[in-house]
């Protein structure tokens, strides 16, 4: 009986993430759809830029610093048992550009606009505003949605370049200060393992990542319900953080496997 | 101008409106009572075209909105002002765009024509020199006067009314009446008002109907409603006159 009702509950589970993932792409469809209608509405994108992109831009050249500084610092330890401590400005530079950079700015940016961009939607669906919009004969896809959906696809690879060049920039700093290795060595390093395909995975990665953060935002922010009152708006701020960082995981590993192992990206 | 016909709904397997009929013709005000939870403000989004019934039809002159499309249905939007309940207004906009909301959105009016038109709906309401301020910065009574000017921007031919005295003191009640009052003179607009304020049903309607477990179960002249012999419309007027003596 019991195992029915695990075996149940599992069921239900499958059905409402299957369900999710329907809405968030038909969604992601309709967002772009709209893009390309008029009004182009370039205040209303301008404004989300400047919200999720310089707002953004201290905590993520903060987190690329000090990320570059462990992983140059935890590399020269490992490396050195090898006596390969010399490579550690490849070390670094590979997995800032592969897969720090771009995974440490989507999860930032996860907590702070996706949960943001729920909130502000939750809070004007259980208010009547997104009824409001709908009265006032505006869609609220292409009011809300788009300007939202443009700004983390274009904010996102944009912050992950200057996460990469803080976290090398930030790994230099670190061997220099802390090993005493030479600053100019560990750039040529850096810049010997760096190949302009890695720059390109580690822009399409970020663009797929902030079109997931604003989608799942966006959708969780839409999908409460006006009698679910503050603690749904809660409930769902919560949902799309964890939901946005589950994603862009899960998503990196297909993207990984898409890039380098079937069009054999380096 | 708007005919209801038949109309079903349900949410989570509970029946609200069941075989709901009802005709509003243009130029009058009907308000419409029943008790909490009884379908009136979900009627008012059915005829905003906001949710769908699930059986029968809502006509607006004559035109069908069950199976209009988005570009159709905001055509009749255009004609329709809405004040929600909670006024609804766009916690991050002023309240002078807040009111041009519409016109910024669906004209070519340029921005001193828009600004023009927001100061004289303003006026009306009774609020001018608001315009810069936040939706946070009004007191209840303001905010649903700035959702009433934001619902009568266009100049709308139907003003649907969700409970507009619902939580305001008896001074703004009555100034609120007054407004609806006036704006149907001015506009001569057809109004269709949600309460259970009795004072209010009665200073505002031209008619009054009252819905009852899901269908219209009186639908008259005010006079026609104080006279009513059904237990039902009875026992709400004299229980709502009664509270509002007490």
């Amino acid at each position: 009986m019991l195992l029915i009702r695990y075996i149940n509950q599992v069921g239900v589970q499958v059905v409402n993430l299957i369900n999710s993932i329907g809405s968030v792409s038909i969604l992601v469809f309709s967002a772009i759809i709209l893009s390309f209608r008029r009004p182009l509405q370039l205040n209303l994108i301008v404004r989300q830029l400047s919200l999720i992109g310089v707002n953004s831009l201290p905590i993520v050249l903060i987190s690329g610093l000090f990320t570059g500084m462990v992983l140059a610092t935890q590399g020269y330890h490992q490396l050195r048992q090898l006596s390969a401590e010399g490579t550690v400005g490849g070390f670094v530079s590979v997995s800032a550009v592969k897969e720090l950079g771009p995974i440490i700015t989507a999860v930032i940016l996860a907590g702070r606009i996706g949960a943001s961009i729920t909130a502000e939607l939750a809070t004007m669906k259980v208010t009547e505003q997104i009824d409001a919009l709908e009265v006032m004969a505006t869609n609220p896809i292409k009011y809300l949605v788009v300007p939202r959906f443009i700004a983390c696809t274009i904010m996102l690879p944009v912050l992950t370049n200057f996460a990469t060049v803080c976290g090398i920039t930030g790994g230099c700093l670190a061997v220099v200060g802390l090993f005493d290795m030479n600053g100019r060595f560990f750039l040529k390093q850096a810049s010997d393992y760096m190949f302009m395909s890695s720059v390109f995975v580690s822009l399409i990665k970020a663009t797929v990542f902030g079109m997931a953060i604003a989608a799942i935002g966006c959708h969780k922010g839409l999908s409460v319900s006006p009698k679910d009152g503050a603690e749904g708006v809660g409930k769902m701020t919560t949902g799309s953080a964890v939901s946005s960082i589950l994603a862009i995981l899960i998503i990196d590993f297909f993207l990984n496997h898409i890039l380098y192992t079937i069009l054999g990206m380096k | 101008m708007i005919l209801i016909k038949d109309i079903w709904k349900s949410f989570d397997q509970k029946e609200v409106l069941r075989g709901l009929s009802l005709q509003i013709p243009a130029g009058e005000t009907l308000v419409i009572m029943g008790r909490s939870g009884c379908g009136k403000s979900l009627l008012l989004k059915m005829i905003a075209g906001l949710l769908c019934p699930e059986r029968g039809e809502i006509f607006y002159n004559g035109q069908g909105l069950n199976n209009l499309n988005r570009q159709d249905m905001n055509r009749i939007r255009n004609k329709i002002g809405f004040l929600f309940q909670s006024a609804a207004l766009f916690d991050f906009m002023t309240v002078s765009e807040n009111v041009g909301f519409m016109l910024s959105q669906h004209t070519k009016m340029s921005r001193l024509e828009i600004e023009r038109i927001v100061t004289e709906k303003l006026s009306l309401v009774d609020l001018s020199g608001t315009e810069s301020l936040k939706p946070a910065e009004l007191s209840g009574g303001m905010r649903k006067r700035v959702g009433l000017a934001r619902a009568i921007v266009s100049d709308p031919d139907l003003i649907l009314y969700d409970e507009p005295t619902t939580g305001l003191d008896p001074i703004t009640c009555v100034e609120i009446n007054n407004l609806i009052n006036n704006l149907h003179e001015t506009l001569e607009a057809t109004s269709v008002v949600v309460t259970h304020d009795i004072d209010s049903a009665f200073s505002v309607a031209t008619r009054i109907a009252m819905i009852h477990q899901g269908r219209t179960i009186i639908d008259g002249t005010p006079d026609e409603i104080m006279s009513s012999t059904d237990p039902h419309v009875q026992e709400f007027v004299s229980q709502e006159f009664r509270n509002q003596s007490i």
